[in-house]
């Protein structure tokens, strides 16, 4: 009965002592709190100082005082080239190709390492190597492996498919363990309960429940190795990057605006399209 | 072949940093029983079943005992789950208060899925059954009276048939011996009832031991000869259920035992809760008899009825 007292109205009363100038204490925060923020921001802008000359960004003037170079080269944009557009379409369409097989490749590699990275599903003397491995796989990005395999297994579209799979692998296995991570246990445990072996309690305990995530992420890294894909070309991996070079080391902006924009468009609309699928789909 | 089918010996179980959760306990459960395992919540019930189901390990014990066998072969030894578990959880059918289907596999499915420890590994890796096997999981399914929904996820089942599904995945596991954890906890009293209903069935017509833990007294004195109860991870009564009166209850389990009916449950008489004679409590002696909870526990469970 008594958790019912009423909340006292003490409000007005408070606001009528403020009315008679009763000096209040105002609480503040100690100095080292306070200067936090200045603090915070001084240290931004020394990194910016810091970076500055190493990048040239005195540079920044050239934009102006070349304004013809620019001129010459947005004129040049905005009247595209398209008569070579047989050649830029099949170069695009093998770019989308080297990113489907890159893909593929990093989802079917990606799953084992996924579950072995899965702290719910390995003990951590597995999960710990496995996930550096795939740290290792990330970090180095996708043109570095496709200049080593442009060495290793000569100029083309399969350097590329090859430099895609193997840093697309680190952020599939990473992306699919956390949603491995992230299920509910419960079903696993029933599963467990029938006699099952780990390998059975992953493939019908687990793998049902990360399916629709599993699939989501599958066509995001599609989209992104889409766009990834078209600068592989520029070292020689294959695809419409190649065309892009060519055309712009030969200073031929129309046609280098034609393929951009062909770019541009194919992009557009595989985003648009794996965003209706993943919406489906989640 | 006369070993019990459960035998729990002096089994005791500590979590990181805690209060032990079951302690000393000693249980033997015979062919063909039909025991409830009954409690206030944490009492240790959970963690018990989820031991003799092998699915958490109970503590390595000094000296005597802390063993669990089922049919005489031990599902765990020594601190730890024995190597022939994986055998024996094919022989011992689990149910869980949260049922625990793949909410995305059909009904048919995750009863079939009852046949992965007992068939080739490669077969039950690929998920290939073969027609005879769906045959049977229809039966069971049809023991179990949801067939119609055979096809459907388990998720769009409701609970009542969710836990039902569930059972008809122990008995396409073929198991001699059901240990269901709350299964009714989350149902509503109808959907409990055909559980419960499906449970004593299957104990009365095909011999399947069950041990079943259960929040509410009522139905472990409804359906089961036999009542283990725990309080505070000790077995503080083992026997007769119809021994098991509400006033002997709220001495068992003081304030706890409000929690144990459910509302309209008999008549809680406070005198008779502190009159009532030590004869009727044969495994008292882990009880503190005196607790001043007893009483309030008595008072609170005529304030419900």
């Amino acid at each position: 009965m008594n958790s019912n007292r009423p909340i006292a109205v003490t409000a007005p009363a408070a606001l009528r002592d403020a009315g008679t100038e009763t000096p209040v204490d105002i609480p503040q925060h100690p100095l080292s709190r306070r200067l936090r923020v200045p603090f915070i921001w001084l240290v931004v802008g020394a990194i910016l100082v810091w970076s500055w000359s190493p990048t040239e960004m005195w540079k920044v003037a050239n934009l102006f005082t070349d304004w013809r170079n620019m001129a010459e080269f947005g004129s040049a944009f905005l009247r595209p080239n398209f008569r070579g557009w047989e050649l830029y379409l099949t170069e695009m369409i093998v770019t989308i190709q080297i990113a489907v097989w890159g893909t593929a490749l990093a989802v079917v590699f990606g799953i084992p390492f996924a579950i072995l990275s899965s702290s719910n599903i390995c003990p951590q003397w597995i999960v710990q190597p496995v996930r550096r491995l795939m740290d290792a796989c990330r970090a180095i990005n996708e043109i570095v492996f496709a200049l080593l395999f442009v060495v290793a297994v000569g100029l083309g579209p399969f350097a590329g498919v090859m430099a895609l799979f193997i840093h697309n692998v680190g952020i599939i296995s990473k992306l699919f363990s956390e949603a491995v991570e992230a299920i509910d246990p419960r079903p696993v445990e029933g599963i467990r309960a029938t006699g099952s072996n780990k390998l059975q309690d992953v493939i019908f305990g687990v793998v049902p429940q990360v399916i629709p995530l599993w699939s989501s992420y599958t066509l995001y890294r599609f989209e992104t190795n889409v766009r990834s894909a078209t600068v592989l070309g520029i070292i020689g991996a294959g695809g419409i990057g190649q065309t892009l070079y060519e055309s712009i080391r030969s200073f031929q902006y129309s046609e280098t605006a034609a393929v951009v924009i062909i770019i541009v468009l194919s992009v557009m609309i595989i985003d648009i399209v794996s965003a209706r699928l993943r919406h489906m789909l989640v | 072949m006369s070993a019990p089918a459960v035998e729990v010996a002096n089994v005791c179980k500590c979590f990181l940093r805690g209060s032990p959760v079951l302690r000393n306990v000693d249980l033997k459960i015979e062919r063909g029983e039909m025991v409830a395992l009954i409690g206030a919540s944490g009492s240790g019930k959970s963690t018990l079943i989820r031991a003799i189901a092998g699915l958490t390990s109970i503590d390595r014990n000094e000296g005597e005992g802390g063993e669990i066998r089922i049919f005489g072969r031990p599902m765990q030894a020594k601190g730890r789950v024995t190597g022939e578990a994986g055998s024996l959880r094919a022989r011992v059918g689990v149910v869980f208060q949260q049922f625990n289907l793949v909410s995305r596999l059909t009904v048919l499915t995750n009863v079939l899925l009852g046949l992965l420890g007992q068939m080739p590994r490669w077969r039950g890796c690929l998920g290939w059954f073969s027609g005879e096997e769906k045959q049977r999981a229809m039966r069971a399914l049809a023991r179990v009276g949801i067939e119609r929904h055979a096809l459907k996820r388990g998720s769009e089942l409701s609970g009542g048939q969710q836990q039902r599904a569930a059972i008809a995945r122990t008995l396409m596991q073929g198991a001699d011996v059901l240990i269901a954890d709350e299964p009714i906890a989350s149902l509503d009293p109808s959907s409990a009832r055909r559980v419960m209903d499906i449970l004593a069935d299957l104990n009365r017509s095909e011999g399947i031991t069950v041990l079943v833990s259960l929040h509410q007294v009522e139905y472990a004195l409804r359906y089961c000869p036999r009542v283990v109860a725990l309080r505070d991870g000790a077995v503080v009564y083992d026997g007769a259920s119809s021994l098991l009166t509400p006033a002997f209850l709220s001495e068992l389990y003081g304030a706890e035992s409000e929690e144990l009916f459910l509302p309209g449950f008999g008549k809680t008489d406070e005198a008779a809760a502190e009159s009532a004679p030590d004869s009727f409590m044969p495994r008292k002696a882990g009880v503190n008899g005196s607790r001043p909870e007893a009483a309030l526990g008595g008072m609170a469970a005529l304030g419900n009825a």
